[in-house]
C-alpha cells in the first residue's frame, strides 16, 4: 500500500485552498482527488456574478473564481492532481480507498483532509405529500442542467424555498425564457442574500410568497400544479388559505447538508441533526488528522468564506503532518 | 399473422414468473405490458418481503401459495442470480395479554406447514434484536421470511424468459379483446396479438381486461399503502422483519429490512377508487411514525430519505386464480396482493397446470435455459471483487451514483438488458435512489440513455412518455 | 416622496434611502460603502445589470460556454439580450476573458468568456 503525507479529497474551492495553503507550508507530496472530470467544484456550475469581493476585492463569476485557485494548483508540480476519481472507503487510521476507470486505488496518508462539499436537502426531507412524476427538481440540479448542458427543465416554473440557488435559479430561468410563477417560503424572510431577493425577483416582478408551504403536489407523469397555503407561527396551515397554482416544474431550494458520509465511515462523530462533525475547533474532526473544510464542515454562504477557512485547513494539517513525525 | 399459444397481459411479478415458468414448454408466448416498462405497476412498490405464510387463513389459496413459493423462491433467485437473503420476521406484541392471538397465529401456520416457528422472550429479543422497544415482552419468531430485490426479481425473471424464447412488449396497454374461433384477438393501439390462451395478470386493471371477454364477477378495490424508505446507514437498526399484530385490513405498519440495505418503514392502509392515486400524505407519515417509533424509538424522522405510494390490487380476502369456463382458454390470474411476491413462483406453477388442464400441450424444451449470471453490483460486493471488476473493464471504476456507489459500467449493462427511463436504471440499478435523490447523478445518466437508446434529450423520460425531464434545450432552440 | 431600494453591490444588501428631485437624486442614505451611493443613483437613474449566461458550444471541451457582458447593460433590455445569445454558437476554442463578440447586441459591451473551452484532444 502506497503511503502519502496528505490526501485532500474534493477539488472545488475548499481542496484546492487546502491544497495550496498545505503546499505553502511546507508539504511537498500532496494528492488531490476529484470525482469529475475537472476541477472546480459547483463553482463551475455558478456562472452568476459575486465571488470574489471579499478575496480578491471584485466582483468574478464562479468559473473566474475557480479559475484563478486551479491556475495556482496546477502550477505547483508537488500537488497531484487525479480527477474521475472516487473515495470510498476511508478509516480511523485514514487509510483511504478510491475509484478511478481502470483502478482501485488503497493508500494510506499521514493527514486527510475531507473537501466534498455538501448535497441539497431534497423534497423527500421537507416532505411535501404529494405525487411524485417528472418535473421536479433540486435547484442546484436545474443549474447544472441549464449552465453546463443547455437544457431547459421546465417552461411554467414554482420554486420552493429562497435560498440562494433557489433565487439565482429564477432569474436564471426567467432569461431562458421560463415564466416562474412563485417562490414559496415558509419562513417570515427569504433565507438568501436580500441583494438577490432584489436582482432575482424584484427585477423580474416574481412573487415571493413568504410564510407558505406547498401542501400538495399533483400530476401522474409529469407536474401539473401545485397546492400552497399560508402557514401559522408553528407552520401548520391556516384553514381555508389553500390555493392552486398550475406549473409543469417544482424546483426545490430548501438548504444544503454537508457530505460527511465518509467521515462518519472513519468512525469520526457526526451531528446528526447537521451531519457535521462534532467538535469544539474549525476543520477538525474527532479523528487526529482527519480534517474537512468547506461546505463539508459547515454551509457558507459566501465561497470567499469557504476560501478563506479552507486555506486554514491546509495550514492546520502541514502543522500536524509536521508535528506528528 | 402469427398466432401465439400464450399472451400474459401485464407485466408485473405475476406476469413474468408465469412467463418464465412457462418458458421451459414448447410453446410460444408474448407477454404485453402498458406502462413503458415492466414492474412500474403494482411490483414497483413492492415491499420485498418473502413471507413465510404466516398471517394467512389456513385454508387460503394464498396461504398455501405463499408457502409453497417461500420454498421456491431459493432456489429460483439462485438460478436467476437474484440476492435472496433469510432474514427471519418477528410478530411483535405490546402486551402479554396479547399473547394467545400470537399463539393463534402460530397454530394457524402451521397448519399451513410453515417451518420453525416459536415464540420468543423479552430476554431473546434484548440479544437479538437489542434496538426494539424494551416495553416488547414477546414475539412470534419466523426463521424463513427473507428479503429480495422485488424489481430486479422481475427484470431477471423476464430476461430469463427472453432468453428462453418468450416476446415482451411493453407500452403495449390492451384495449379490446375479441373471441375467435383459434381463441383470442387482443387489441393494443400498435397492432393486434392472436392468441389460443389468455393470461390475465393485469394487477389494478384486471378487473377492467377480465370485462373484456364478459367476466365481470369481481371487482379490484385498491388500497393504497404509503411507504417511507430511510437512508442506509441504518441499515442494521433491526435485524429482522417486525411486524405489528395484523388488524383485518392488513398486516399492519412494519419495520422492513430491504436487498438494498435501506430499511423501509410502512405501509399504511387506505381504500381508494382512483387507480392511479399514488400521492402520499402528511397523516401517513405521521401514523407511520408514530407507529414505527413505538416498536423501535431510536428511529427518527430525519432518517427518512424517500417515500412512495403503492395501491395493493385486492379483490376480496384471497387471491382469484382460475379457468375462466365461460371464456374458454382465458385464466385469470387477479387479486394478488401480499403475498403476491412470495407466491409468485408458486402462482406460475399453478397457471402452467390450469392450462395443461384447459387443452395446451406442455412438452418441456430439449434445452431451457434456466441460469443467468447475477448482474453486478458494486455496492453488494467486496472491494477485492471490485478490483478484479475494474481490471477487466475500466467503466466499473467510473462511478456516476455516489450516494449507491453505481459504475457507468452497470447503467450502460441495464440499458442494454432492457432499461429505457430513469427509473428503469434506478429500479435496476439504484443509481438516483440515494440519499441525494439523483441531485448530482441525473445529467449524467441521462446522457448514458441518450447515448446508448439515440436518443434527443427532450425524449429522457423519468418512467415513459408524458414524463419527459427536459422540455427545451439550446441545441433545438 | 423618498424612495427605498436594497443595494445590490455585495452581499450586505444594505437598505438604501434616496431623495429624489424630479429625475435626479439628491441625496443618499442608509449605504455603508461609496458604491452604495453611486449605486442608488444609478438605479434610480437608469438601471444597469450586467448579463451572466452561457452560449453554445460546438466542438469544444464544454457544451457550454459561461459568459458576461464586460459592462452592465440597460436592465429593460435582459431579455432582448437573451434572444441575441440563443443565437449564438462557439465553435473555435477560446480562452477565460476573451471577447466572443464585441459590441454585443449593439450595447456597446462586449461578450466575454468566463471560462476556457478548447479543441478535446484526440486520443
Amino acid at each position: 500500500m502506497r503511503s502519502r503525507e496528505l490526501v485532500i479529497v474534493g477539488g472545488g474551492p475548499a481542496g484546492l485552498a487546502a491544497a495550496l495553503a498545505a503546499h505553502e507550508h511546507g508539504i511537498r507530496d500532496i494528492l488531490l482527488l476529484e470525482r469529475d472530470q475537472c476541477l472546480g467544484g459547483i463553482l463551475n456550475q455558478c456562472i452568476h456574478p459575486g465571488f470574489g469581493l471579499h478575496y480578491f476585492k471584485e466582483t468574478l463569476t464562479g468559473p473566474e473564481y475557480a479559475e484563478r485557485f486551479i491556475q495556482r494548483v496546477l502550477a505547483i508540480p508537488e500537488i497531484e492532481i487525479s480527477l474521475r476519481s472516487f473515495a470510498v472507503k476511508l478509516d480511523s487510521k485514514k487509510t483511504l480507498t478510491y475509484l478511478t476507470p481502470g483502478k482501485l486505488e488503497t493508500l494510506s496518508a499521514r493527514a486527510v483532509i475531507m473537501a466534498t462539499g455538501c448535497r441539497e436537502r431534497t423534497r423527500e426531507m421537507i416532505h411535501i405529500p404529494g405525487t411524485r412524476p417528472a418535473g421536479i427538481f433540486p435547484a442546484g440540479l436545474a443549474q447544472k442542467m441549464i449552465n453546463l448542458e443547455g437544457w431547459l427543465p421546465g417552461r411554467e416554473i414554482v420554486i420552493v424555498g429562497s435560498g440562494d440557488i433557489g433565487l439565482i435559479m429564477a432569474r436564471r430561468l426567467t432569461l431562458e425564457g421560463a415564466r416562474v410563477k412563485a417562490v414559496i417560503e415558509i419562513q417570515k424572510e427569504s433565507r438568501g442574500l436580500v441583494r438577490n431577493v432584489t436582482q432575482c425577483l424584484e427585477d423580474f416582478n416574481i412573487p415571493l410568497y413568504l410564510r407558505h408551504r406547498i401542501v400538495k403536489i399533483h400530476g401522474r407523469n409529469r407536474v401539473e400544479k401545485i397546492e400552497a397555503a399560508e402557514v401559522n407561527d408553528e407552520l401548520l396551515e391556516i384553514p381555508g388559505s389553500r390555493f392552486e397554482m398550475a406549473c409543469d416544474t417544482l424546483l426545490v431550494s430548501v438548504g444544503l447538508i454537508p457530505e460527511n458520509e465518509l467521515i462518519e465511515m472513519a468512525g469520526a462523530e457526526i451531528d446528526p441533526a447537521t451531519n457535521t462533525p462534532k467538535t469544539e475547533s474549525l476543520n477538525h474532526t474527532s479523528i487526529p488528522g482527519l480534517f474537512t473544510c468547506g461546505n463539508a464542515f459547515k454551509i457558507y454562504d459566501l465561497a470567499d468564506g469557504v476560501t478563506k477557512d479552507s486555506l486554514l485547513a491546509g495550514q492546520q494539517a502541514a502543522e500536524f503532518i509536521r508535528s506528528a513525525s | 399473422m402469427k398466432t401465439y399459444d400464450v399472451c400474459i397481459i401485464g407485466g408485473g411479478v405475476t406476469g413474468a414468473a408465469i412467463a418464465r415458468e412457462l418458458s421451459r414448454y414448447r410453446v410460444s408466448i408474448a407477454l404485453l405490458e402498458k406502462e413503458a416498462e415492466l414492474a412500474f405497476g403494482v411490483s414497483k412498490s413492492n415491499s420485498g418481503i418473502i413471507h413465510p405464510g404466516t398471517q394467512n387463513p389456513p385454508d387460503s389459496l394464498k396461504g398455501r401459495l405463499c408457502v409453497q413459493g417461500n420454498r421456491l423462491i431459493r432456489s429460483l433467485a439462485r438460478e436467476l442470480g437474484v440476492h435472496f437473503v433469510e432474514v427471519g420476521e418477528l410478530i411483535v406484541i405490546s402486551d402479554l395479554q396479547d399473547l394467545p392471538q400470537l399463539q393463534a397465529i402460530k397454530a394457524d401456520a402451521e397448519k399451513l406447514g410453515v417451518p420453525g416457528l416459536r415464540i420468543v422472550d423479552r430476554a431473546w429479543l434484548a440479544e437479538h434484536e437489542p434496538n426494539l422497544s424494551p416495553d416488547i415482552p414477546a414475539a412470534l419468531f419466523a426463521p424463513t421470511a427473507g428479503i429480495i430485490s422485488p424489481y430486479r426479481l422481475v427484470y431477471d425473471l423476464a430476461e430469463n424468459a427472453a432468453r428462453n424464447g418468450v416476446e415482451f412488449f411493453t407500452g403495449h396497454p390492451v384495449m379490446g379483446i375479441t373471441r375467435v374461433e383459434t381463441g383470442f384477438v387482443l387489441q393494443t393501439p400498435q397492432r393486434n396479438f392472436h392468441t389460443r390462451f389468455v393470461i390475465n395478470a393485469a394487477g389494478l386493471f384486471a378487473d377492467e381486461i377480465s370485462r373484456l371477454i364478459g367476466v365481470d364477477d369481481f371487482t379490484i378495490t385498491p388500497r393504497l399503502g404509503e411507504e417511507y424508505l430511510l437512508d442506509k446507514k441504518r441499515e442494521f437498526t433491526t435485524h429482522h422483519l417486525i411486524f405489528p399484530l395484523p388488524t383485518p385490513e392488513s398486516k399492519g405498519i412494519l419495520i422492513i429490512k430491504t436487498s438494498d440495505g435501506n430499511p423501509m418503514i410502512g405501509p399504511t392502509a387506505r381504500s381508494t377508487t382512483d387507480k392511479t392515486d399514488l400521492a402520499t400524505t402528511d397523516e401517513g407519515l405521521r401514523k407511520v411514525l408514530q407507529n414505527v417509533q413505538q416498536l423501535v424509538p431510536c428511529l427518527h424522522e430525519r432518517d427518512i430519505i424517500a417515500y412512495f405510494a403503492g395501491l395493493r390490487p385486492a379483490a376480496g380476502d384471497d387471491f382469484i386464480i382460475r379457468h375462466e369456463g365461460r371464456a374458454p382458454g382465458f385464466i385469470n390470474v387477479v387479486g394478488i396482493q401480499s403475498p403476491g411476491l412470495t407466491a409468485a413462483p408458486a402462482i406460475a406453477c399453478m397457471v402452467a397446470g390450469l392450462l395443461k388442464k384447459a387443452g395446451l400441450t406442455l412438452h418441456r424444451k430439449w434445452f431451457f435455459h434456466g441460469r443467468r449470471p447475477a448482474s453486478v453490483h458494486l455496492f453488494a460486493i467486496p472491494f477485492s471483487q471490485t478490483e478484479k471488476l475494474i481490471q477487466k473493464d475500466p467503466a466499473y471504476g467510473d462511478i456516476v451514483c455516489r450516494c449507491e456507489m453505481v459504475s457507468s459500467k452497470e447503467i450502460r449493462d441495464a440499458i442494454r438488458r432492457g432499461a429505457k427511463t430513469l427509473d428503469g436504471v434506478k429500479f435496476r440499478t439504484r443509481a438516483q435512489a440515494g440519499r441525494c435523490h439523483g441531485g448530482f447523478c441525473t445529467t449524467r445518466i441521462m446522457k448514458i440513455l441518450m447515448d446508448e437508446l439515440h436518443l434527443p434529450v427532450m425524449a429522457v423520460s423519468k418512467r415513459g412518455p408524458g414524463s419527459e425531464l427536459i422540455l427545451g434545450s439550446r441545441d433545438h432552440a | 416622496m423618498n424612495k427605498l431600494m436594497t443595494c445590490i453591490e455585495c452581499p450586505k444588501g444594505c437598505r438604501l434611502t434616496l431623495e429624489p428631485d424630479g429625475s435626479h437624486v439628491l441625496r443618499v442614505s442608509g449605504h455603508k460603502c461609496p458604491k452604495g451611493e453611486l449605486y442608488a443613483k444609478q438605479e434610480f437613474e437608469n438601471p444597469l445589470r450586467i448579463l451572466t449566461t452561457s452560449v453554445l458550444a460546438e466542438g469544444l471541451t464544454l457544451k457550454m460556454i459561461p459568459v458576461k457582458t464586460s459592462q452592465p447593460i440597460p436592465k429593460a433590455k435582459l431579455l432582448e439580450a437573451m434572444e441575441q445569445i440563443r443565437r449564438i454558437k462557439v465553435q473555435c476554442p477560446v480562452n477565460l476573458g476573451e471577447v466572443i463578440q464585441a459590441n454585443f447586441g449593439n450595447f456597446g459591451v462586449d461578450l466575454v468568456a468566463t471560462r476556457s473551452a478548447q479543441k478535446p484532444k484526440v486520443s
